[in-house]
């Protein structure tokens, strides 16, 4: 069962392309960051899974202890700052629809461009 | 203690701490002059890392004294002293126009935090380039990111808002692309120092995942530097961002992701991955040979200045991916000249069209018809700067397109000559879209308009000081030549 040794990265995978398929796809903007969001979601979640070893701990070393196997914690400290850019990331984005809905009084892609063109 | 070692990280650190202090002056023109001082001070720090790198010094700093592999180094050599010096330069001399542009565009409550913004975007690009450490790379990529967003969302023009959505999305999706590849990269090899990644990724360059991660990281960052196909986010974007932030980001934005392109594959993944060197060739090449032909040719159609302007920065990163992607000495020069040479004549350019919008508040070609009586200095530097965007023998585009078509033909056989063809035809397209400005600056009449005047005399200062710099470098190329050859001397070196 090879293929479903590899669960993690499959759920990885298919988040990151649902993320992607909204950001392509969606014409709101709110739709397309949520979309956004989703996508790097995914990245977090391949991070946290490549630090996970079978049977292991959180790396506190602890006298008299010597075969102990440990987590990696340096993917989740990445991850943690991958979070932060991506909630920044967001906040922004939202941002800026709340300035297009003041300026174009729409969030629609397509109204927005119908709107440029008759300018 | 010699103060000069800390240079590397001082060149990021100033810059972060005088953001804050940034964002506490009230009066524009104090945050003004804070922001460029310290501009100023990050460019004289990137001019003593170059003096110090031709003198042949390393600059490696281990931040928190921790060794390399382990802790986070920063490390400027060649490569990275030459885009140091455009992204500093280019920050200073555009805040310096901005003393009279920017009140147009940006109210005065807006310009402390729109300068706080600009500072944290210097720094994040700084940041990238100093860096040696992979991941420290992304977080930097999105603060410098984050910022630029904010910079060009600060331009009047409603349509400023859209474009930077795309922007927006279009960057996050590069800059995530790009993390999933050093991810991969680091479960397979449990290093993040891109060095020490070049030397333990070669025990498992035939896995999967480092193949994907190449992928990834390839395309991720392409899409950074807006390499045609992926360059839909960069006309727009730089058309409504407000004139100064067009000098910044035209000037440096893009580059600083093909720097970390060309570092990552040449010290990452050639000669490591089976085939990387023809895989790296046969993607880039097309693409940006089609980057040439294409953008040049949207460009010959362009109405409006500041858009067609974006589309020869398409086009130019065209010419300087074709230079890297024929992995030689020869190329790879070529490609780091033309970073620096096309940053100064792109980078004059829009300060030239930041001086006509001193007074015309539209920038199509129509709306700069004969203005050339009017504003005889500012048109001057504006055909300079588009002379070297051409090519003219004497400028500093010249010299980069020589040593371009000299690499090219180093190939020989069909592809050499197919490839001068390209090169020349780009250059043809590059003389009638800046004759296209010229005739209309200079033979078209005026229309009903208001009288225009020339463009303040600081903004015309600057603007003229860049513009005489494409006469100096296409007349003593030796300084650029010397850090270009030294770079890539670095970048293949890696390659033995």
């Amino acid at each position: 069962m090879e293929l479903l040794g590899y669960y993690n990265y499959w759920v990885f995978a298919i988040v990151l392309m649902v993320g992607f398929y909204a950001v392509i796809v969606r014409n709101n903007l709110i739709k397309k960051l949520l979309g956004l969001a989703i996508f790097q979601s995914a990245v977090f979640l391949m991070y946290i899974t490549m630090d996970k070893v079978e049977g292991a701990t959180a790396p506190i070393i602890q006298e008299g202890v010597t075969d102990q196997i440990y987590s990696n914690p340096l993917p989740q400290v990445l991850i943690l700052t991958a979070i932060v850019v991506g909630v920044s990331t967001t906040a922004l984005g939202l941002a800026m629809v709340v300035r297009i809905k003041e300026a174009y009084g729409s969030i629609e892609e397509d109204d927005i461009i119908a709107k440029d063109r008759k300018s | 203690m010699n103060p000069t070692e800390h240079l590397a990280a001082l060149q990021v650190v100033v810059p972060f701490l005088a953001a804050p202090l940034i964002v506490l002056l009230k009066a524009k023109r104090l945050a003004w002059a804070a922001t460029t001082l310290t501009s100023l001070l990050t460019f004289c720090i990137a001019i003593a890392l170059t003096m110090g790198v031709l003198d042949g010094q390393n600059y490696q700093y281990f931040m928190g004294s921790w060794p390399a592999p382990y802790g986070i180094e920063l490390k400027v050599d060649a490569f990275s002293a030459v885009v140091l010096l455009i992204i500093t330069g280019a920050s200073t001399s555009a805040l310096i126009a901005g003393y009279h542009s920017l009140d147009k565009q940006i109210g005065a409550k807006r310009q402390p935090m729109f300068f706080a913004a600009w500072i944290l975007a210097l720094a994040g690009l700084a940041g990238i380039v100093v860096s040696a450490d992979a991941f420290n790379i992304f977080v930097f990529m999105e603060i410098s990111s984050l910022a630029s967003y904010v910079l060009v969302a600060g331009g009047p023009d409603r349509r400023a808002l859209p474009a930077v959505f795309k922007y927006l999305i279009f960057g996050t999706i590069g800059a995530t692309f790009y993390l999933i590849g050093v991810g991969l990269i680091y479960m397979m090899t449990g290093t993040l120092n891109i060095e020490d990644m070049g030397v333990r990724i070669a025990d498992v360059a035939d896995q999967s995942p480092v193949l994907v991660a190449a992928g990834f990281i390839t395309v991720g960052l392409a899409l950074k530097a807006a390499l045609f196909p992926l360059h839909i986010w960069l006309p727009n974007a730089y058309t409504f961002a407000p004139h100064i932030v067009t000098v910044f980001l035209a000037a440096c934005a893009t580059k600083v992701s093909l720097y970390v392109l060309f570092r990552f594959d040449f010290f990452v993944f050639q000669e490591n991955l089976g085939g990387q060197q023809l895989h790296f060739t046969f993607f880039f090449l097309p693409l940006s040979v089609f980057a040439i032909l294409i953008a040049s040719a949207v460009a010959l159609f362009e109405r409006n200045l500041k858009r067609l302007l974006a589309w020869s920065s398409v086009a130019q990163i065209g010419y300087i991916v074709l230079g890297a992607s024929l992995v030689s000495i020869a190329g790879l020069t070529a490609s780091v000249l033309h970073v620096f040479n096309h940053a100064i004549a792109k980078g004059s350019l829009f300060l030239a069209v930041a001086c006509l919008a001193c007074h015309i508040k539209r920038l199509r070609l129509t709306d700069i018809a004969g203005c050339a009586k009017a504003m005889p200095w500012t048109m001057g530097a504006m055909v300079l700067a588009g002379l070297s965007l051409i090519g003219v023998p004497g400028t500093a585009g010249f010299i980069s397109k020589w040593y371009l078509i000299s690499a090219v033909l180093e190939l020989g056989g069909a592809t050499g000559v197919f490839l001068t063809a390209v090169i020349v035809l780009g250059s043809l397209m590059a003389v009638i879209y800046v004759w296209r400005i010229v005739e209309y600056a200079y033979f078209k009449p005026q229309g009903k308009k208001p009288a225009v005047s020339e463009a303040p005399f600081g903004i015309l200062a600057i603007t003229w000081i860049v513009a005489i710099g494409n006469l100096y470098f296409g007349i003593n190329p030796e300084l650029a030549v010397t850090l270009s050859e030294s770079a890539a001397s670095v970048l293949m070196g890696h390659n033995k």
